[in-house]
């Protein structure tokens, strides 16, 4: 089987900083990763460099098709939650169901509250379809009903073939491996 | 992609103020003959150069609203992750840019010449030189829009970024306006290819460098 994500002895550096190194993950199909550690460790800039938004100081990375959740929705917040998410394409219609925000379809996105704004950023990145989602801190925001939501949610997507890879302090409900970063 | 980003930053230009840039250009225009007298053989000679400056001015006005607020939201980050390249999200932007920025202002130019009492010959040149300005002010602009989005208080910079960055622009559009010399026209053309061929490579780099 193949790897929807591999570090291979991957380094980090910010500011000057090591954050990590020789790191290695290899993500599968079905499978999901806690990326966990105090504040600063490095769980925020491990998500962007999986999603190629920073550059590793040494190792190999592979990454499939993915999708990013993160503190930024990325919703334009003049329009209507369902017009916003339809910028960024794919169906979002069961994921925003599944997250419990589809009666805020027709509301505009400044008048989200935060934690309906976080339902929509991670129905955002479920509505793409990538096999392979990166969300960091899902948990910020979310009240336990959310929570419940997005584990049911991820449970569905490892059942169809994804994998997930998510950085939080928190811990996630449901099945994960831990990678303890800051040690 | 490219088209869908084109049309949703046209979309938020036209329900955002896109009318601002257009009235202040015809309000620095309006302001010349109280500056200068009603006379009207000195206002139909600096006529072209108002105009320009008017242009020059106005287009500091967006810049702020360019790249910062898609930076600071995640859009610039979204965008990348479906892979599409910084280079092309900045050409979308100017694309997107000069539509609400540059047909207005060329509106507005036709009130703001009969103000300086611009002959119809006059007019006709000063307008066909902006509008061609007006695509190399906008590429101008987004790039220095995508270099300064991040840093705090980032309009002033920007603006004393952009005006000398445009003298070359303004010497040669304005030399056309007047019909000067044949060559201002071909000259401020080549300007403009160069900071609209240019311009989304600087902004590119900077977008990417504003993750690290």
């Amino acid at each position: 089987m193949t790897a929807l994500l591999r570090f291979e002895g991957v380094a980090l550096t910010r500011g000057g900083r090591l954050l990590f190194e020789d790191l290695d993950i290899a993500l599968e199909a079905g499978e999901a990763l806690q990326v966990a550690g105090p504040n600063g460790s490095g769980k925020s800039s491990l998500i962007r460099l999986a999603a190629g938004l920073l550059r590793q100081e040494r190792g190999q990375i592979e990454r499939s098709a993915f999708a990013l959740a993160d503190d930024q929705a990325a919703l334009d917040r003049e329009l209507s939650l369902g017009r916003a998410l339809a910028f960024w394409g794919g169906s979002p219609g069961p994921a925003t169901d599944a997250l419990g925000i589809a009666v805020l379809a027709e509301v505009q996105v400044r008048l989200l509250s935060s934690g309906q704004l976080k339902r929509a950023t991670l129905a955002r990145a479920a509505a793409s379809g990538a096999p392979l989602w990166l969300l960091d801190e899902p948990l910020n925001a979310l009240d336990s009903d959310g929570a419940e939501r997005l584990s049911k949610l991820v449970a569905k997507h490892r059942a169809a073939g994804g994998a997930v890879l998510a950085a939080s302090h928190q811990p996630l409900a449901g099945d994960w491996t831990r990678l303890e970063l800051g040690e | 992609m490219i088209g869908a980003l084109i049309a949703r930053d046209v979309r938020r230009g036209l329900t955002g103020a896109t009318w601002i840039p257009a009235a202040f250009f015809l309000l620095v225009v309006a302001l010349i003959p109280f500056a200068v007298g009603p006379d009207v053989p000195i206002l139909q000679r600096v006529g072209p150069g108002v105009l320009w400056i008017a242009a020059l001015t106005a287009a500091l006005l967006p810049i702020e609203r360019l790249v910062e607020p898609d930076r600071a939201d995640g859009v610039l980050d979204q965008l990348a992750v479906r892979g599409l390249a910084e280079e092309s999200i900045a050409f979308a932007k100017i694309v997107a840019h000069w539509l609400t920025f540059g047909p207005l202002l060329l509106i507005a130019a036709i009130p703001g010449a009969a103000l300086l009492a611009m002959s119809g010959q006059s007019f006709v040149r000063t307008g066909i030189s902006l509008a061609v300005g007006t695509l190399g002010l906008a590429s101008l602009a987004v790039a220095i829009a995508a270099v300064t989005s991040g840093f705090a208080r980032s309009g002033s910079l920007a603006s004393l970024l952009l005006l000398p960055l445009a003298i070359p622009l303004l010497i040669f559009g304005a030399a056309a306006s007047v019909g000067g010399h044949p060559s201002a026209l071909p000259l401020e053309s080549a300007i403009t290819l160069l900071l609209v061929a240019g311009a989304p490579f600087v902004a590119g780099a900077a977008i990417r460098g504003a993750r690290t």
